[in-house]
Formats: C-alpha cells, sequence, structure tokens
C-alpha cells in the first residue's frame, strides 16, 4: 500500500523534474536522445532506491545528480575507448578533467534558460512540423509515444519513428543547445508558438466521445504557454498567443450541444463561458499589448476573441472593432479565411451590403470547395432581401459541407429562401 | 485538474504579524517555480479573519456575524489555485513549498469539480441541465 503511494509519489516528482532534467543533460551530452536515456536511466535508479529509502528532501538534487553522474562515467568510457585507440599518452586525462569540469559548470547554470533551449530544439525548423510536434509533446510535455498517437490518430509506431527520426535529425544537424539571440531568436520563437498552437487547435477541434487524451492537448498547450510566458517574459507574441488560447478554451463547455453538434459563437450560451479564463486571456493580452505587440498576429487574434469575449450578450458585440481588427490583421498575415471573415464581420457592422463588397473581392479559387465561403455570401444575400440568390449560395454550400449536422443547418436556411 | 491549495491559519497569522524577509522571499522563488512549471493560475493571501464577516443561513433568516472566528485551525490564510495532472503531483509540489508560517501550519489541497467527473453516469441531458442550471446561477 505504501509502496504504490510511493511509487505514485515517485511518477510525479519524475513528470515535474523530467523536462528540466533532459535539458539540463541535453545541454551537457549535446544529445537528446541520450539526454531522455540519461534521465529515464535516474528514474529506474531512483524507482528502486527510493523504494527502499524513502524519497530524500530534495528529489530533483537526487535526480540530477545520479543522472550528473551517469553521464560522466560515459564521457569517461567513450574517451577512454578513444584514447585506446589513438594510443596518447598521459595529456588526455587532464582534458578530460577540464571536460567533466566544463560539463558540471553546464549543467549548474541557469535551469530556466536550459529549458527554454531544450524547446528552442524540440522545435527547430530542420525538423518537420510533425516531428515538432512529437518531439514537444515527448521531451516538455512528458506524454509517451502511445499517447501521443492516440491524441493524433495514428499508430504509435508512427510516432515513436517520427521521434527517433527527429532525433537523429538534429544529431545531424550539430545544433547549439543555447537559447538562440536577436533575430534568430525571433524566427525561433515563430516556430516554437506555432508548435504549441497547432496542439492547441488539435485538442480544440476534438469532439465529445473522443478519446479523453484528445483534448487533454488543449490543457497541454496552455501548460506549455504558461511555461513559455514565465521563461520569456519579455516576449509579446508569446503572451499573445496564451490569450487566445486562454479566451478560446473558456469556451470548451459551450461551443458543442448536448448531441456533439458544434454551436456557432454568436449563438453559444455565454453564461457557460468560464469567466476566470477569459479574465486570465485578457490580462496576457493586456501584457502582450503593454510589451508593445499589440501588431503580433496572435495578439491580434486575441484582441479578436477578446471583442467576442468581453460581450456578454451576442447583441452587445463591437463589431465595429471586430472590423477594424480584421482590416489590421489582414494586412499582418493575409489569408482568404482572413478575408471572409473580415467581409462577415464588416456585415455584422455596416449591413450586408458592405459583406457583400468584401466577399465578392475573394477570388473563389484561393478558397476552392469551401463551404463558409457560399454559406456567408448567402447570408449576406439573404439579410440583403436577394432571396433566391441567397437559396443558390446555401445549397452550394450544403452540397461542399462534409459534415452532416452542418449540411442540414444549411439546407434548413435555404429553404428558409423560399417564402 | 485543477486544485485549490488551502494555507491554512495559524495564531500568528490570525494575529497579523508578517512573515519575515527571508520566508517573503522564499515564497517568492517557489511561486516563480510554480510559474515557470505552468501550473500557477491564482493564488492570493487572505487578511485575518478579525476583519472578515460572515453570513449565517437559517431558512429564510440571515444573521451576519463579524471576525475574528475562533476555530484558528480551520480558517484559511491563504490559497493558489493550480492546474496540474493529478492529485499526488499537487502533493509533490505542495512538499516543496516553504512553510508558509512561523510555527507548525497546514496546507489543504482541494480538487475541483468537473464534468469529466462524474464519468459515465452523465447523459447529454443532464449535462444539458447542469449546464442551464449553471448558466441560471451565474445570473444571465
Amino acid at each position: 500500500m505504501a509502496g504504490s503511494e510511493t511509487h505514485q509519489a515517485i511518477e510525479a516528482i519524475f513528470r515535474i523534474e523530467r523536462a528540466r532534467l533532459i535539458a539540463g543533460l541535453a545541454r551537457m551530452v549535446r544529445d537528446v536522445g541520450l539526454a531522455e536515456e540519461l534521465a529515464q536511466d535516474a528514474f529506474v535508479t531512483a524507482l528502486s532506491e527510493w523504494s527502499r529509502t524513502g524519497v530524500p528532501a530534495n528529489p530533483g538534487a537526487w535526480l540530477t545528480a545520479t543522472a550528473k553522474r551517469r553521464a560522466i562515467d560515459l564521457l569517461r568510457r567513450s574517451r577512454m575507448l578513444a584514447r585506446k585507440h589513438a594510443e596518447i599518452g598521459r595529456d588526455l586525462s587532464e582534458e578530460d578533467e577540464a571536460g567533466i569540469a566544463a560539463i558540471e559548470a553546464a549543467m549548474d547554470d541557469d535551469v530556466g534558460d536550459e529549458l527554454l533551449g531544450l524547446i528552442f530544439i524540440a522545435c527547430h525548423p530542420v525538423l518537420s512540423r510533425e516531428a515538432r510536434v512529437a518531439l514537444t509533446l515527448r521531451l516538455i510535455g512528458g506524454l509517451t509515444t502511445d499517447e501521443i498517437a492516440r491524441a493524433y490518430l495514428t499508430s504509435e509506431a508512427t510516432v515513436a519513428q517520427r521521434i527517433v527520426r527527429a532525433k537523429k535529425t538534429l544529431g545531424k544537424a550539430g545544433l547549439s543547445f543555447e537559447v538562440p539571440r536577436g533575430e534568430e531568436r525571433r524566427d525561433r520563437l515563430v516556430s516554437v508558438l506555432e508548435v504549441i498552437y497547432l496542439i492547441f487547435n488539435e485538442g480544440y477541434s476534438a469532439t465529445a466521445g473522443e478519446d479523453l487524451i484528445r483534448p487533454a492537448l488543449c490543457a497541454e498547450a496552455r501548460r506549455l504557454g504558461r511555461i513559455l510566458a514565465g521563461l520569456a517574459p519579455d516576449e509579446p507574441e508569446v503572451f499573445g498567443l496564451l490569450a487566445i488560447m486562454e479566451i478560446q478554451a473558456s469556451r470548451l463547455a459551450a461551443r458543442v450541444g448536448p448531441q456533439g453538434d458544434a454551436i456557432p459563437l454568436t449563438e453559444q450560451n455565454r453564461a457557460l463561458w468560464d469567466r476566470f479564463l477569459i479574465r486570465r486571456g485578457l490580462a496576457a493580452l493586456e501584457r502582450a499589448e503593454s510589451l508593445g505587440g499589440a501588431a503580433g498576429p496572435y495578439a491580434l487574434q486575441a484582441a479578436l476573441a477578446a471583442c467576442h469575449a468581453r460581450a456578454l450578450r451576442a447583441e452587445e458585440t463591437d463589431w465595429p472593432r471586430l472590423a477594424s481588427l480584421y482590416d489590421i490583421l489582414r494586412s499582418v498575415t493575409p489569408s482568404p479565411v482572413v478575408d471572409l471573415n473580415r467581409a462577415v464581420a464588416h456585415s455584422m457592422a455596416f449591413g450586408p451590403e458592405a459583406g457583400l463588397v468584401l466577399v465578392d473581392e475573394i477570388d473563389p479559387a484561393a478558397l476552392p470547395h469551401y463551404a463558409p465561403l457560399p454559406a456567408a455570401k448567402g447570408d449576406f444575400l439573404f439579410r440583403a432581401g436577394r432571396l433566391s440568390e441567397a437559396r443558390n449560395h446555401f445549397e452550394l454550400a450544403a452540397e461542399l459541407s462534409r459534415n452532416a449536422r452542418e449540411k442540414a443547418f444549411l439546407l434548413g436556411r435555404a429553404a428558409a429562401c423560399s417564402v | 485538474m485543477r486544485v485549490m491549495v488551502l494555507v491554512k491559519a495559524t495564531e500568528d497569522s490570525e494575529a497579523g504579524v508578517m512573515p519575515t524577509t527571508e520566508l517573503f522571499e522564499a515564497m517568492g522563488r517557489f511561486n516563480e517555480e510554480l510559474v515557470k512549471a505552468g501550473i500557477l493560475l491564482a493564488g492570493d493571501g487572505l487578511k485575518p479573519s478579525s476583519q472578515g464577516k460572515r453570513v449565517a443561513f437559517d431558512g429564510p433568516g440571515r444573521t451576519v456575524i463579524d471576525g475574528p472566528f475562533a476555530e484558528t485551525r480551520e480558517l484559511v490564510a491563504g490559497f493558489w489555485l493550480w492546474e496540474v495532472k493529478d492529485m499526488a503531483e499537487a502533493v509533490e509540489w505542495v512538499k516543496r513549498c516553504p512553510n508558509p508560517m512561523f510555527g507548525p501550519s497546514e496546507i489543504e489541497i482541494r480538487p475541483i469539480y468537473e464534468m469529466a467527473d462524474f464519468g459515465d453516469a452523465v447523459t447529454p441531458e443532464i449535462a444539458e441541465r447542469e449546464r442551464q442550471l449553471r448558466a441560471k446561477t451565474s445570473g444571465q
């Protein structure tokens, strides 16, 4: 009984220490895969020792010391091997000690910096997006390959192979484990934020009844965002991303109906929105803006989400502000989807004709087979009283939709056009 | 899961005795650890119960009682709101907290209810009723 309690405690400790431990080791041995193995070894040692002796007063320091010793042994052995091969004499032992001293110094460096370094490595642009996501979830999030596979509806073998390849790619690239600075930091941060937002959206798109690990990705992404905010407190876009995630997460309970159907933002029961998360999101957005990042793509999207979050009822939505935010977002991150949302915002702020003008500026070839495009235009036409044109657009949208409930909804709107 | 971490009051905290600079610093470092681990959502310290009030309910009756309140060890002197994987993780973090008081003290961890806690016993209909109830109670 006590044994299983100790086991649980050890697992919790390892979860707390794991990322930091791997980060310190990775900088020391300059190999993410080896660092993970060393951390795992230390955990196994702890499991057998602590079960007998009890958990030490400072378990983090114990794990670090154990893993470090193992790493130094490993290094000595490989040096010894090299010495035998090269048959060089005594000199090397001095170099050996110097190397070990350097390693010890590296392990004592600022822990936060090491973790940040590891996050940057896991999200390195030499890796594919999928690899970055998998490696981040594995190394920083501490998810098992099985959990990652379930979250991404793929096989464990695929994920395992993806991670092995990613580690090899990193090894071959011979990267620095330092936190990048200046312009490089800015570019690399873009990749880190993208990975976290990808993880969040994967979780957000999960529907009720799916494996619980999928919605748990939202919580994991938010945790990663908060870690990043703690480690890089001067980066406005980190807080912009955090703000989007908190505000979107505030709607988790309201965005699906009892039958699992998605409820559009304007029709959600806002009493179900988590006001605590909204407050946290608004605070993060304020922080992004006070750091001079109001025009950053994440901060802008957070400002859009905040506009909805601030309105206690859908009728109170500040559509003119949303319209002007979309005008800015469009110039920062041009995309036809942004243009479509912009048209919707303008139609709500300034009337359906304004929406029609903007929606007609969008090249339909840029959004092929995209149901929301004709659906939005159908809505503008309907509100402008051009019912037969509206019906055609709703029918086209219904035809393009691959979601049965959405299809039914659009056909319903088409039917409502024939009065 | 979200947990509420409650720092229990002591005679000192109820007397309004301020922590030492060392304790402030140690607490600051601990809070920083919580931030860097991404688990801290909120937290604050509470003034002594002598500055608090209670409202006692009995049927339609409402009686306001002024502090201080007698049962010192059951009172709350501060709280955190954390997001952790499970109770074991919360316990491990609490163990790392410096003793928040001068003498012996206690910290209590209480998980916050989530719909998922009710598991399969909750049908969509019950969940919907719960939603509507919460909608009403949150004043909309």
